[in-house]
């Protein structure tokens, strides 16, 4: 095979997080990242990815870089008050019988 | 032999049927092309662009599957899509010459996909009306896929044209290269003249895509170019000398083992 002449670019394109709503009524959901020059090819290389098997109905891109996320230093303060104070799960409430659509 | 007239010892060359011929020629676009797309698999500048040209290439086989087969039914000499696509010889193959030609840098393969897709989006436009049923069937489905690949090409025309110094350079060059084959694609031809209903002018189809790929080329900051000669001849089975050695590539599988499946 005669092998094309494609220019080796260094691979300097920003990184964007792609997410999908599956169907109308249901939340974006994320499902990975890609690298893109700009949004509009970000768009498309995620309709290419992440779509080809009819998993959507529309996409968000968002530059990686615009994604704020908590430190994996910081799990304890973050995370761990949250384990004891069982009040918090609705878990002390008797159901009356008869009520539907709970 | 009782009968007066009697059966020539050699068969005469058979005369292909208008619609037959048809088929093939937009089956065989469609399958050369996939097979010069599907060149970039591991080669692409991202993997991102890699998936999106494999995809459109199986969009085009996709197309090609449907045309070959059609064809050999009309036909109605047992020839299925694999006979067609595999066991051809290049002087049947009916594509366009534009389809064969190297890929050349990334440019080139953008400026003959635009090029073609924007030619594929206005013929299959057409072809949703036509009295062929699987064409129209086809036209419907294709269409969208069609109107994605010449988007595709657009944004990186675009990018390329109106970007760096060498991305201007370049695009401008893979224009240059590709534009000698544009004239064949609007070229009238002897199968559609003789299907009214049921294909698509290739001349009367020019108007459209010329409106369109002509504001690309501008947006883009480029020149259309005015080539010095004219590809000709591939709906006649007349072709550049690359098809003489991507066919090989292409069939050597099948021909070594009829009939292999995955």
């Amino acid at each position: 095979m005669s092998a094309p002449a494609a220019p080796r670019t260094p691979h300097g394109w920003p990184l964007w997080e792609v997410f999908v709503r599956a169907r109308r009524g249901l939340s974006h959901q994320h499902v990975g990242s890609l690298h893109a020059p700009d949004g509009e090819m970000a768009l498309r290389n995620a309709r290419d990815v992440y779509t080809r098997r009819g998993e959507g109905v529309s996409l968000w891109v968002v530059p990686s870089s615009a994604i704020l996320a908590s430190s994996p230093d910081e799990q304890d303060p973050f995370f761990d008050p949250a384990l004891d104070k069982a009040y918090r799960h609705p878990t002390f409430y008797e159901v009356p019988e008869g009520v539907e659509h709970l | 032999m009782s009968t007066p007239a009697a059966a020539p010892r050699e068969a005469p060359t058979p005369t292909t049927p208008p619609l037959v011929a048809y088929l093939l020629g937009l089956g065989d676009d469609a399958l050369i092309l996939a097979q010069r797309l599907g060149e970039w698999i591991t080669r692409a500048p991202q993997i991102e662009e890699d998936i999106a040209l494999g995809n459109i290439a199986l969009d085009l086989l996709g197309q090609a599957r449907v045309l070959l087969t059609r064809a050999g039914e009309v036909e109605g000499a047992g020839r299925d899509e694999d006979a067609l696509a595999y066991l051809r010889d290049e002087r049947e193959f009916r594509n366009v010459c534009l389809v064969e030609i190297p890929n050349g840098d990334f440019a080139v393969t953008m400026a003959r996909q635009l090029v073609f897709s924007a030619y594929q989006y206005e013929l299959w436009t057409a072809l949703r009306h036509s009295g062929e049923p699987v064409l129209a069937d086809l036209a419907a489905k294709a269409l969208k896929e069609v109107a994605y690949h010449r988007d595709h090409a657009t944004q990186w025309v675009l990018r390329l044209g109106d970007g760096t110094d060498e991305g201007h350079r370049r695009m401008q060059a893979g224009l240059d290269r590709v534009w000698p084959y544009v004239d064949e694609l609007f070229t009238p031809d002897d199968a559609a003249a003789q299907l009214p209903g049921e294909a698509a002018d290739p001349a009367a189809l020019r108007a459209r895509w010329t409106a369109y790929v002509e504001d690309v080329i501008a947006r883009a900051t480029l020149t259309v170019p005015t080539p010095t000669w004219h590809s000709r001849g591939g709906r006649a089975g007349l072709h550049t000398e690359h098809l003489g050695h991507l066919l090989p590539q292409m069939q050597h599988l099948h021909r070594a083992h009829p009939g292999a499946r995955w």
